[in-house]
């Protein structure tokens, strides 16, 4: 005879698989979607891709996991001790008996999770110098050949354009056009800024779009853009029309403009500028060499009159003048009919143009103190010396630090 | 005579330097004439310059094979933009 049962009415024996699973279900009924806030700790993020962290607030913790599928598609980095909120499932996972927390969607407290994203490549992207001012190139004094890119349908193409021929009418521009928003935008930008330097003709690169909404921008901040920008090796100037925030390509940029307009203004001078100092220039040159001539001619006659017999020498020099102003002539060519009928004493001409439009696109100029002598040879600017620099906006006092002939 | 400059700025900026030289009045009249002609050759330079490029509005794009194509854009598709 069996020995009576200790526990007479004793439900059926459970196997430990079948109450794990029991468990199981009854959690996910009651918890198949819940939304929960709390701090990450432990984080580990294996090879395999998914993410294993605790997810704790003051009094509690739970274990939690986001496998790879899901967090391949967060915009932000994952890190021990971000405030985050969670969507997922909670259920046990019976082959160890622990309670965990299955994520699905993961977003940082606080700020959005592209916004978090965002600072967090700027912080990456500064760490690695690429903002650095020391980075920035001076633009092309005279660029031949102008890069856009932008989209060929945009409103900033055409603004681009317009600002372009009207400051300077001989010009070549070549678009290479790209989405400026939406999923691939940010690598089509990328790969057209590697276009372009491919192609190899441009000597600067116009990046931009016209204004919009923050998430407009968004592939204005995408890594690949800044990548490509930092890599070109012609300069690059953002124009990417947000004025409070700057983009990432804002920053990597050697130049960046408040609108495309802006950017057009920046990259090429005014032609008719530059016309006027090439004429001044040469009026300048004409004037000084008559100046010069006119002075030996007296020299000539004076020695002529005071000379009576070695009158033959008087006649050598003669005849070398007007051989010399025959040269002179034929120098000149067309320059010598124009310039003839042009005031004496032009020479001032060419210190008289407004510098200003060079200057406004960031060169300045340097003159010595108090003599107000430009500078153009830094070894003769000894050390100690004060200079003054002349920038488009204002003067600034400086002092020579060291001299590299 | 010189080989011409690299840029426009350098050009402008070595005429602004022959203007200056001839102002001095010490140059010979040899040296002076040479000054001149190299003066009036990057006036030249200059001048040509201004001029050379003429007003194209190209769009660049890649064919199937990777290479590069360059279409011109007419002022009609430029102002249908």
């Amino acid at each position: 005879m069996a020995a009576p049962s200790p526990w007479p009415n004793r439900p059926p024996v459970l196997s430990v698989t079948d109450l794990a699973t029991r468990i199981q279900d009854s959690l996910e009924a009651d918890f198949d979607e819940v939304w929960v806030g709390g701090e990450i700790s432990s984080l580990r993020t294996p090879s395999s891709g998914h993410l294993y962290f605790t997810l704790k607030d003051q009094h509690s913790q739970l274990r939690a996991v986001m496998f790879r599928g899901y967090a391949g598609l967060l915009r932000f980095r994952p890190e021990d001790g971000l405030e985050v909120v969670i969507k997922g499932r909670v259920s046990l996972y019976t082959a160890r008996g622990d309670l965990q927390l299955y994520a699905t969607t993961m977003e940082p407290r606080g700020l959005g999770a592209q916004q978090l994203a965002l600072e967090q490549l700027k912080a990456a992207l500064a760490a690695e110098g690429l903002f650095a001012a020391e980075r920035k190139r001076l633009l092309p004094f005279f660029p031949r050949c102008v890069g856009v890119v932008t989209a060929l349908g945009g409103a900033a193409i055409q603004d681009i354009l317009t600002i372009l021929y009207q400051r300077c009418p001989y010009l070549r521009v070549i678009i290479r056009s790209t989405k400026v928003q939406g999923v691939d935008a940010g690598t089509e930008i990328a790969a057209a800024v590697r276009d372009l330097n491919d192609h190899g003709e441009v000597e600067v690169i116009i990046v931009g779009r016209g204004g919009g909404s923050r998430e407009d921008l968004s592939a204005f901040n995408e890594e690949v853009v800044a990548r490509a920008i930092a890599a070109s090796a012609v300069p690059v100037v953002a124009a990417v029309g947000h004025e409070i925030d700057l983009s990432v390509a804002d920053l990597v940029a050697d130049r960046r403009a408040p609108t495309p307009t802006a950017a057009a203004e920046m990259v090429v001078p005014r032609w008719e500028d530059l016309r006027a100092q090439v004429e001044a220039g040469e009026r300048a040159l004409v004037a000084a060499v008559s100046r010069l001539l006119t002075v030996r001619r007296n020299t000539v006659t004076h020695f002529g009159k005071r000379l009576q017999s070695p009158q033959r020498q008087a006649v050598t020099l003669r005849r070398h003048l007007s051989v010399t102003t025959l040269r002179l002539q034929a120098a000149f060519g067309r320059q010598a009919e124009r310039a003839r009928g042009r005031l004496q004493g032009l020479a001032t001409a060419l210190h008289n143009l407004s510098p200003l439009a060079v200057l406004g696109r960031g060169y300045s100029l340097t003159r010595t103190v108090p003599e107000g002598k430009r500078v153009t040879d830094a070894e003769k600017i000894p050390p100690g010396d004060q200079l003054r620099r002349t920038f488009a906006k204002g003067e600034a006092r400086v002092r020579v630090e060291e001299v590299t002939p | 005579m010189q080989a011409p400059p690299k840029t426009f700025e350098a050009a402008l900026r070595d005429l602004e330097g022959i203007v200056e030289k001839l102002e001095t009045g010490e140059l010979s009249l040899e040296e002076a004439l040479g000054a001149f002609e190299e003066g009036v050759s990057l006036v030249r330079y200059l001048e040509d310059t201004l001029t050379a490029v003429e007003r194209r509005i190209e769009v660049l794009t890649r064919d199937h094979g990777g290479e590069f194509q360059l279409q011109v854009v007419t002022e009609e598709d430029e102002e249908d933009q």
